[in-house]
């Protein structure tokens, strides 16, 4: 048994590891919805979910349950084929984009092996995300037009364009970070941006790519048919775009796959622009190991002290439990500076990618919607040439200064 | 059967039958559906080769942007199943001899050639972005220029086609 | 270790399919297709003889095959639209004649 484990040892690893990613990729992605309904309602000054659960922790679990059991009608002359392989599609590639993002800067050591945190280590990692995007248009535009009806081939046409155009000024916002790092690889993206460690949050690519940053965000922001640029699927305008006749689960699959690639896009807006696992404080600074404990023990014994009192019996069980496993979590990486050595990189990715959902999900609360031609506009006529303007811009200051 | 050969095969096989659905599809998009398959089956053998570049620009620009544009022109279009007419017939009948006379000469002369077998699967990159960058601005930077000027003139005429007529 | 002559075997093949599908269909966009696949099969070829070799070479040549591939795309899409909206359908047989 030991022997067929060793001989076979790195095909188990990544099984395992693709299957725990997956697993909590998709555990994100349901308490992401719980996230956003929770922050745009109390940006609304209202409650949001808080009946299911302890503050309505429990709401994915029965969305998840209403998208399983509810009936999943075909609608009829539709193109059977197309229709049942566009939400497919749009699942299967928003989590293969998973596989190509970095957690963490040191691999684990278990049984002998060496696990490294991020499934793959493309050389290509930046062009690969590129082209699963390229081919995510399908998802859309196939949805639209199988579905026999005009309002959702007007939204699929209307949505497939907006990916289309906007899909050039991300990949053209990327290339001053890229003739900056000298490489596609993500994890030579983030090392570039070590290269003075004494600076800190001042040596990440932000600064030197400001403009980039803004132009990939709003492309980013664009190309996932998010807030302010969700007129495809807008309920006023179009029903409900390009989804309008999927059902149940098959509309899961296209919220699910949204709220992938949002999470794709805060993992790319992290590891390019703000250093992924980089600390922002100096290196010197080894006092600030700390800050994963200083946050997590204070927030664990809120948590205890909010289920105590809490209204049902269910939340005066459950908080607790899950404040005092969150306190257990601060205490061992007090205990353990090697675990807490190791867990450094990983915490500043993970806090840099819940902020950027945190502001995807502000966005969403706050700003009105484009209209189409706007939209359109914005793209072709300011935000290409904006991030042309800023490859010419980078790649003169790096001629001028010599590269790195 | 080593795993190389194993992936080869399996990757070959794929873009074959892509091409055949291409053939025996009836509907447009289904057709453009199988050589969606063929491509990204194409671009894994690029990759399976070491030429990572070319794999991604093969997915990102004729999976991504031409695909895409025959994918929407048949939508706009409304193209439906198509027809079986007589000079259908005919070339079929005609047509499959025909290719594969020429499939089998041309797989006689590959087979009799001396092409050394021997440069396989390599482990490591063929030649890496940097190396093709620097090729195509030093060698080959008069065509490089060339087929930019190719692209505008596609734009240029994609523009004066899709102009509505002035009444 | 897979040789070079299995890559331009599938070449081949994929090439013979492509000129089947040319004279087979007869959609105009099907056809245009079938024109693509052919392209294919050649690039496969430069990328086959681009690793035997050990030059990049081919690859610089498979990214011009790319691009020429996409303007003709663009412009070839353009025509067949002006053509579909003038005679009021995709089969090829009834734009075999000058006169509409």
């Amino acid at each position: 048994m030991s022997a067929f484990l060793n001989t076979y040892a790195t095909i188990i690893i990544d099984l395992v590891k693709i299957a725990l990613l997956l697993f909590i990729v998709l555990t994100v992605n349901a308490y992401l919805t719980w996230f956003e309904r929770k922050v745009v309602a109390h940006m609304q000054t209202r409650w949001g979910p808080h009946r299911v659960g302890p503050h309505g922790l429990l709401q994915p679990l029965a969305d998840g349950a209403k998208f399983l059991l509810k009936e999943d009608p075909t609608p009829a002359g539709v193109d059977k084929f197309t229709y049942f392989l566009a939400p497919l599609m749009a699942l299967a590639l928003a989590l293969t984009s998973i596989a190509i993002i970095p957690f963490g800067p040191e691999p684990l050591h278990i049984f002998g092996h060496e696990v490294s945190l991020g499934i793959t280590n493309l050389n290509i990692g930046i062009l690969a995300l590129f082209a699963i995007t390229a081919l995510s248009v399908y998802g859309v535009a196939l949805a639209g037009w199988s579905s026999n009806s005009k309002y959702p081939l007007l939204g699929g046409l209307r949505s497939s364009a907006q990916m289309v155009s906007y899909e050039l000024s991300l990949t053209m916002s990327v290339v001053g970070v890229l003739l900056m790092a000298g490489s596609f690889n993500l994890r030579e993206i983030i090392s570039a941006q070590a290269h003075r460690p004494e600076l800190g949050i001042f040596g990440w690519n932000v600064w030197p790519q400001i403009l980039g940053f803004f132009c990939f965000f709003v492309a980013a922001v664009a190309e996932t048919n998010r807030v302010p640029f969700d007129l495809p699927e807008a309920e006023s305008e179009l029903v409900a775009g390009f989804h309008t006749e999927y059902a149940s689960f098959k509309f899961a699959m296209f919220f699910i796959a949204e709220y992938t690639s949002m999470i794709t896009v805060s993992c790319l807006c992290a590891i390019m622009f703000f250093g992924g696992w980089l600390s922002p404080f100096p290196a010197s600074w080894t006092f600030t190991h700390y800050l994963p404990s200083v946050i997590l023990i204070p927030f664990g014994l809120w948590v205890i002290w909010d289920g105590i009192r809490y209204e049902t019996i269910f939340g005066r069980i459950v908080l607790p439990g899950v404040g005092t496993a969150i306190t257990a979590i601060g205490a061992v990486l007090i205990a353990f500076p090697a675990v807490n050595e190791f867990i450094q990189g990983p915490f500043w990715l993970l806090a840099k990618i819940f902020t950027f959902l945190f502001v995807y999900v502000w966005m969403r609360g706050t700003l009105p919607r484009f209209r189409y031609d706007q939209l359109m506009s914005f793209g072709w006529k300011l935000l290409l040439p904006v991030s042309i303007a800023n490859v010419v811009i980078t790649a003169f200051v790096i001629l001028m200064r010599g590269v790195r | 059967m080593t795993p190389n050969l194993a992936i080869f095969f399996v990757l070959a096989a794929l873009t074959v039958l892509g091409a055949i659905s291409l053939i025996l599809q009836r509907h447009p998009i289904h057709s453009a559906l199988s050589l969606i398959v063929v491509m990204v089956a194409l671009a894994g053998l690029y990759l399976s080769m070491g030429a990572e570049f070319v794999a991604a620009v093969q997915i990102i620009v004729y999976g991504g942007a031409i695909m895409v544009l025959f994918v929407f022109v048949i939508m706009l279009l409304n193209a439906g199943v198509e027809e079986r007419t007589n000079a259908s017939k005919l070339a079929g009948i005609a047509g499959i001899p025909l290719a594969v006379a020429l499939l089998g000469f041309m797989a006689v002369v590959i087979a009799r050639s001396n092409e050394s077998s021997q440069a396989g699967l390599q482990s490591g990159v063929l030649a890496s972005t940097k190396e093709i960058s620097m090729m195509l601005f030093r060698e080959f930077v008069y065509p490089f220029e060339l087929t930019s000027f190719l692209i505008l003139v596609a734009i240029l005429g994609a523009i004066v086609l899709a102009q509505r007529e002035k009444s | 270790m897979v040789p070079t002559s299995y890559y331009l075997i599938l070449s081949a093949i994929l090439f013979g399919l492509g000129v089947l599908a040319f004279v087979f269909k007869r959609n105009v966009i099907t056809i245009f297709m079938s024109i693509e696949l052919m392209l294919n099969a050649v690039n496969l070829a430069f990328v086959a003889f681009s690793q035997a070799r050990h030059q990049s070479d081919g690859q610089v040549f498979v990214l011009f095959v790319i691009v020429v591939a996409a303007a003709e795309a663009a412009v070839g899409l353009g025509i067949i639209i002006l053509t579909a909206r003038n005679r009021q359908s995709l089969n090829v047989e009834r734009v075999d004649l000058l006169k509409l």
